[in-house]
């Protein structure tokens, strides 16, 4: 339903529905910290989502029928041959049998496995992030004082941009 | 609930969020679909870990692309606002051209 709706805002909330549905999986396969996590980063980005649709995108509430698409024909094609692919993957492949039992306390293992042996993929994790913060507010902001006064912010622009409006 | 009952929805999560990746001229439709796709990738590897290896690696795993879906989410955004700001477009067809 995602890609069917013209509302681009009911897109949003059946996006979010398709990805609770994800979380509630995890959830039922026994990873509760997981779960809990997907649901709630869910909702939260959905969320802001929604408010993103309302600033900028046209006919965020599907007033006026409207198809923003392009490819269709082969997108679908490939979509195709992507799910058989998969699906025949999944169901032709001798699955061997589990080793060992499901840990009583995943969330347990996954810190200790975090905080253990895979503290590097916690470290890139966390640069990652960080690195994300700051692009995110680079990208989002106006320009700054180095675009107005180039890389010596003790200098100013030779010629001033002339001031307009009515004379005060 | 089985290993393949598992599996196949996510293999259906993937491919239509290919789908929506491939088709929509909305930027932010796009990473709706590319949303689908990594919430398909983290069905299947929950599923994996459960009923084939339940072993730490495989929760780092679903950590890792949980934070792949943060990330695609916040920069996706950042750079449609930036794109906004500066020329007024929100579509991925009138920001092919990366000047101009």
């Amino acid at each position: 339903m995602v890609f069917r709706f013209d509302s681009m805002a009911r897109a949003t909330y059946a996006l979010l529905l398709a990805l609770l549905c994800v979380g509630v999986d995890v959830l039922l396969l026994g990873l509760d910290y997981l779960g809990v996590v997907v649901v709630l980063m869910m909702t939260i980005e959905m969320a802001l989502m929604a408010a993103f649709m309302v600033m900028f995108m046209m006919n965020p509430a599907g007033l006026a029928p409207m198809s923003m698409t392009h490819n269709r024909r082969g997108a679908a094609l490939l979509s195709a041959v992507v799910f058989v692919a998969l699906a025949a993957g999944a169901l032709l492949t001798p699955w061997p049998s589990r080793r060992g039992d499901v840990p009583p306390d995943p969330t347990r293992q996954l810190g200790r496995s975090l905080m253990g042996g895979q503290m590097l993929t916690m470290m890139v994790l966390g640069l990652a992030l960080f690195a994300t913060i700051v692009a995110s507010v680079v990208l989002a902001t106006r320009r700054g004082r180095y675009d107005r006064f180039g890389d010596d912010l003790r200098g100013r622009p030779a010629e001033p941009a002339a001031r307009g409006g009515l004379p005060r | 609930m089985t290993l393949e009952l598992v599996l196949l929805p996510a293999a259906a999560l993937f491919a239509v969020g290919l789908y929506g990746a491939l088709t929509q001229q909305s930027v932010v439709m796009l990473m709706m679909g590319l949303e689908l796709m990594l919430g398909g990738v983290v069905l299947a590897a929950a599923a994996v870990w459960h009923h084939v290896a339940p072993v730490a690696e495989g929760q780092v795993l679903i950590v890792f692309a949980v934070t792949a879906m943060a990330v695609e989410m916040a920069v996706g955004f950042a750079v449609v606002t930036a794109l906004f700001r500066a020329r007024e477009i929100d579509t991925t067809d009138d920001a092919a051209k990366l000047r101009g």
